[in-house]
């Protein structure tokens, strides 16, 4: 059994005893533990189950790459799950459930693809699930989506907050074991600014659990004497609990600090992402012990040595009373003796070596620990717990030699460096022979903008794995950052560090060496994900040679562990499985982060009401009181319609339309983009801007004006009013002002930057009101002020004056065919207006109307809409707008392409419009049918709907859309499905369906 | 997330602060050219590994338009200059030049 011992417990407060729950049952710890510790102190071995054959599964490591012992923490709008226990601090009312298993941990249906876990093999899904075809979405895909996810998705929205945090340092240390501690305090003697993150809670990585003395103290006081130095300099930022997530180009990193994980109750926000740019960046992240692969190394019990250090050491729990070491290298020793010293015995050391270690090997030796070199496991017996070990010859095939009865497995593998976040952008790998694992390349940096590697391994992450040459390597890799950041280091010698001399390991990728396929089916690689030696081998022979293949086929690595305890040996696995060498088959690609962070770190504070920005008119609270129905229009909200008591969408705005036609009604038109643009040559500019000549329009005047993109297609149109001589008022559409004024200065500064012209956006300068219908001037006139009269303003003319007490400059336009007038006054005089108008329109019964009644009048007009006749496939010449293509002009923006023989086919689809037989509203985006099929068996087609309304004035449907050869076909009838499944007829007509000859705006 | 320094305001910009603007120094085609010049000015453009001259906008900044000369591998930056030229600077060829020993800028091949 797993228990608490008297010994140990560097980091646990006996004192302060913990209460959490586990399943829902009760359970106690103390400060400082972490879940997973807590559980194994409680003797709670099984923490999970896995996620394809739902094999019970316990805690393997004691950190962040643990795959098994994943939880989900909280409850309700704080429930999360995926949660590593090891990771996990504990705290007061911790509530944890494990995963993975229906109905529950100790007795699980699905532990039944287990037992069938022969018929499961790598690929499985691929090969089965594909035929027959019609099973896939009636059958397969519903069971096995009951069956797959790791987790339970969060119930309601997450009740925590979060944050982003920008920050500059010279250099960032991600790690704060001893090496990145020694590499900051050498960087930091410099006068450069040091960030130093550490992803625990606690300060020293594993230099305290391993031994060894630096400069002739415990290792423990040389970490608290450098993190008090360090604390107490100026120019260093120390963060634990905060792990360094990614790196990226041009030294940018994420740092990942969770505030209040460990004390919920404590508030504020719950994570924050640091958001960090570095000129050095120092990963002191270490290294990681890979098992070993041999069968039955997945039952719980069988952990990693070092993690079975760290449980005992930092948190006096020992996972076992009875405990079989087996090795490769001389470390895992180091558990051993510790496991002997604390009261535990320890039944053999396999060492697969056949000449065994060094000076640690004699150190057990001498306490007393039987030792067999040459030796490995042949397989684990056990269910939810070890029982029992089959010994057997490292070069053998798993013929036992004896069976050995015990509770607990130590493996070692060997190290290998955490080369994550060198990699996340584009550092490369070497292969260590002697050490058997990949260490940054030093010749092959991730490099920054001036040329130089910005990354600087140091200690075990880049292959030191002795203390001595962990804190040489980190003192140096301090002095190189901070050289690289522009700064002096400061003459100093590293520390020196003493542990015992260790002899070299042996390779060992399967164990036992030539373990036979019952053993190999049993031999997991990746826990997470269920992979084992024999998918692997099972993938080679089927071809997949690749290492990016490989993963993905049989999915080693792809948990969300990222296969930090699979990688090497998988590769290792592939490697010997297609007789290639490991470093030729070489690495998957490490991606960021380096464990999952939350999704709420990374939306921080944009979330809700400030995700995105609205932007509002001067009259928009005016709209919001008074009914609107909003519509998002680009990041602005326009009323759709203004709803009336139990009126309906479509009642509203049929109400509108009428009003509009009958009497008068108000739209805000604040939206629409105003640029001004200015200078000597802005009529030729605009000319090149423009589809049609606006050189000779004369002050005073407006033109329509459309606009094309160097490709040919129509991005824009609006009304231009030419201001003076040199001075132009650009109207684009709502969503295009920015995108417009952003096209000219393009254009301005990087091609025609000899011309004298400039351009502002005054869109938010002027609120816009069109008073529209044939008793807008009545109703302006009421208002009193400059004459409005025909004679004294043509319709396309504009004028400046003043309406009542409002500064104004009226534009006589019209987008809905009647009498028109909009009215532009300063931003601040907006409301006010507004609110003069309804008053004084009252006696004329005016209402305010909205972007659907615009639609919709524009529309029965027959007047395009970008966005909706266009599509960036679209040039004028398919809407019947050549009227607006100037002949005489040499050269405009998308004049060339204009003439490429596709925009020159006289097949294009041209615009028309449409009306349905019976006057119903024909469905939006509708396609006409043709005869026959195309190569892919659909129907063909021969035009499109492009806008479609319920028209009031006519009583009918309405449409326009782009038909092939469309103005060639009038009075004939298309068919058009609907997806209701009904088949509208649709008659070819002329598209201005109202006031053909424009009478009712030119009044 | 690349860093790069804005040649008309004089700020290091952030990437999320500009916009990019594709190849630099293409030269435009309007009416009167033939099709394939005019296709080659409208989609054909170079996508080197390695030394490459670039249009960005400091589009959350002052505004502006520049280009940057960058290697599109190491991610060097080894010049930005106005885009208010048609070819780069010698000062910005030199500077290449001195990083990548043999380039020659399309010229000069």
């Amino acid at each position: 059994m797993s228990t608490r011992i008297a010994a140990h417990g560097r980091l646990i407060d006996r004192a302060k005893s913990v209460g959490f729950t586990f399943n829902g049952k009760p359970m106690r710890g103390y400060a400082g533990d972490t879940l997973a510790s807590a559980l194994l102190a409680g003797d709670q071995m099984v923490m999970g189950r896995s996620y394809k054959y739902h094999r019970p599964r316990g805690a393997v490591a004691s950190g962040a790459e643990e795959p098994n012992a994943l939880m989900g923490l909280g409850e309700g709008a704080k429930f999360e799950p995926n949660q590593r226990a090891t990771t996990t601090e504990l705290f007061e009312g911790l509530t944890a459930r494990s995963q993975n298993h229906w109905p529950g941990l100790e007795f699980d249906v699905g532990a039944v693809n287990g037992r069938l876990s022969r018929f499961l093999p790598a690929g499985f899904y691929y090969k089965m699930f594909i035929h027959p075809r019609a099973f896939w979405k009636h059958v397969y895909e519903p069971v096995i989506r009951q069956a797959a996810g790791l987790g339970r998705v969060p119930g309601g929205r997450d009740a925590d907050t979060y944050e982003h945090f920008h920050c500059f340092t010279d250099v960032l240390v991600i790690g704060g074991g001893v090496a990145g501690l020694q590499a900051a305090r050498s960087a930091a003697a410099s006068g450069a600014s040091v960030l130093v993150l550490e992803q625990s809670a606690h300060w020293g990585g594993r230099a305290p659990v391993d031994g060894g003395t630096v400069d002739g103290a415990g290792a423990d006081d040389f970490v608290r004497e450098t993190v008090a130095e360090l604390e107490a300099m100026p120019n260093v930022t120390l963060r634990n609990r905060c792990m360094g997530a990614g790196v990226y180009d041009h030294g940018y990193a994420l740092g990942y600090e969770r505030l209040t994980d460990h004390a919920p109750r404590a508030g504020g926000p719950r994570h924050r992402l640091w958001r960090i740019r570095a000129r050095r960046i120092v990963t002191a992240t270490g290294a990681i012990e890979r098992p070993l692969a041999f069968a039955g190394n997945d039952v719980p019990g069988v952990m990693l040595a070092s993690a079975m250090r760290d449980y005992l050491v930092n948190w006096a729990v020992a996972p076992g009373r009875r405990v079989i070491v087996a090795t490769n290298n001389d470390d895992a020793y180091r558990t051993a003796i510790t496991l002997k010293t604390s009261g535990i015995d320890v039944l053999r050391i396999l060492d697969a070596r056949s000449s065994g270690g060094g000076a640690l090997m004699q150190e057990a030796r001498a306490l007393g620990i039987r030792i067999d070199c040459g030796r490995a496991i042949g397989r684990v017996s056990g269910g939810k717990r070890v029982r029992s070990v089959a010994v057997c010859a490292q070069e053998g095939t798993g013929g036992a030699l004896e069976e050995v009865e015990c509770d607990a497995v130590a493996m070692s593998g060997g190290w290998s460096p955490v080369v994550h976040l060198w990699s996340h952008c584009g550092g490369k790998l070497i292969w260590d022979e002697a050490r058997a694992h990949f260490r940054p390349d030093p010749e092959r940096p991730p490099r920054g903008a001036d040329g130089e590697g910005f990354v600087i391994p140091a200690g075990a992450a880049n292959g030191e794995l002795a203390l001595n040459g962990i804190l040489g390597d980190a003192d140096e890799a301090g002095k190189t950052a901070a050289r690289g950041a522009g700064f002096k280091p400061a003459r100093s010698k590293a520390p020196r560090g003493e542990t015992v001399e260790e002899a070299p390991l042996q390779p060992v990728w399967l164990m036992p060496r030539h373990a036979d396929a019952h053993l190999r089916a049993k031999a997991w690689l990746d826990y997470q994900n269920d992979v084992k030696v024999s998918d692997v081998r099972l993938a080679a022979q089927e071809g997949y040679h690749s290492v990016e293949h490989t993963k993905r086929y049989t999915t080693l690595g792809m948990a969300t562990d990222q296969g930090k305890l699979s990688n090497i040996n998988g590769l290792a696995t592939l490697a010997d499985a297609i007789g290639s060498e490991i470093p030729q088959v070489g690495t998957t690609t490490f991606r960021p982060p380096y464990t999952p962070i939350s999704m709420g770190a990374i939306a921080g504070e944009a979330r809700g009401a400030i995700f995105q920005p609205v932007r509002r008119t001067p009259m928009h609270g005016w709209h919001e009181a008074n009914g609107a129905d909003w519509e998002p229009v680009g990041q602005w909200r326009r009323p759709y319609t203004y709803l009336r008591d139990g009126e309906s969408q479509h009642d509203a705005v049929m109400r509108e339309v009428r009003n509009t036609r009958q009497a008068v009604g108000l739209l805000d038109a604040s939206t629409l983009g105003k640029l001004l643009v200015k200078g000597p040559d802005a009529g030729r500019f605009l000319d090149m801007l423009y589809t049609n000549m606006m050189s000779t329009l004369k002050p005073g005047k407006c033109r329509y004006g459309l606009m094309c993109s160097e490709n040919g297609f129509l991005i824009d149109d609006g009304v231009v009013a030419r201001i003076d001589e040199h001075t132009f008022l650009c109207h684009t559409t709502t969503g295009g002002a920015e995108r417009i004024h952003a096209h000219m200065e393009e254009w301005l500064q990087t091609e025609w930057w000899d011309w004298q012209v400039h351009v502002a956006n005054l869109t938010e300068q002027f609120a816009q009101v069109a008073v529209v219908g044939p008793d807008a001037r009545k109703l302006l006139e009421r208002l009193g002020g400059m004459d409005l009269s025909a004679g004294a303003m043509a319709f396309m003319e504009w004028r400046d004056g003043r309406i009542a007490e409002f500064d104004a400059r009226v534009y006589r336009i019209s987008f809905s065919g009647e009498l028109s007038f909009e009215v532009a006054v300063p931003a601040s005089q907006g409301l006010a207006f507004w609110e003069a108008l309804m008053d004084a329109g009252r006696e004329f019964g005016v209402m305010p109307y909205g972007t659907e009644a615009l639609h919709v009048m524009r529309a029965e007009k027959g007047f395009i809409m970008i966005g909706d006749e266009t599509d960036g496939t679209v040039i004028p010449q398919d809407l019947g707008l050549g009227w607006a293509i100037s002949k005489k002009k040499e050269d405009y923006l998308g004049k060339r392409a204009q003439a490429r023989p596709h925009m020159t086919d006289p097949t294009r689809w041209k615009l028309v419009g449409l009306e349905t037989v019976d006057g119903a509203v024909l469905p939006d985006g509708a396609y006409a049918l043709a005869e026959g099929v195309n190569a892919n068996g659909q129907r063909n087609v021969q035009g499109r709907v492009t806008s479609t309304y319920m028209s009031p004035t006519l009583g009918r449907g309405i449409a326009m859309g782009l038909v092939l050869n469309g103005p060639d076909r009038m009075g004939e009838v298309l068919e058009f499905p609907g997806t209701d499944g009904k088949t509208y007829q649709a008659r070819i007509v002329d598209q201005v369906f109202y006031d053909k000859d424009g009478e009712k705006q030119n009044v | 997330m690349l860093i790069l320094h804005c040649p008309n305001c004089g700020v290091d910009a952030d990437e999320t602060e500009l916009a990019p603007g594709g190849q630099a120094h293409l030269k435009r085609f309007g009416p009167g050219s033939s099709d394939e010049d005019f296709h080659d000015y409208l989609f054909a453009r170079e996508n080197p590994r390695g030394v490459h001259f670039e249009r960005w906008r400091h589009a959350h900044g002052c505004g502006k338009w520049f280009h940057a000369a960058r290697d599109t591998a190491t991610l060097e930056v080894f010049a930005t200059y106005s885009a208010q030229t048609t070819e780069p600077p010698q000062a910005v060829l030199d500077a290449i030049a001195a990083r990548r020993p043999g380039w020659t800028w399309r010229h000069e091949s």
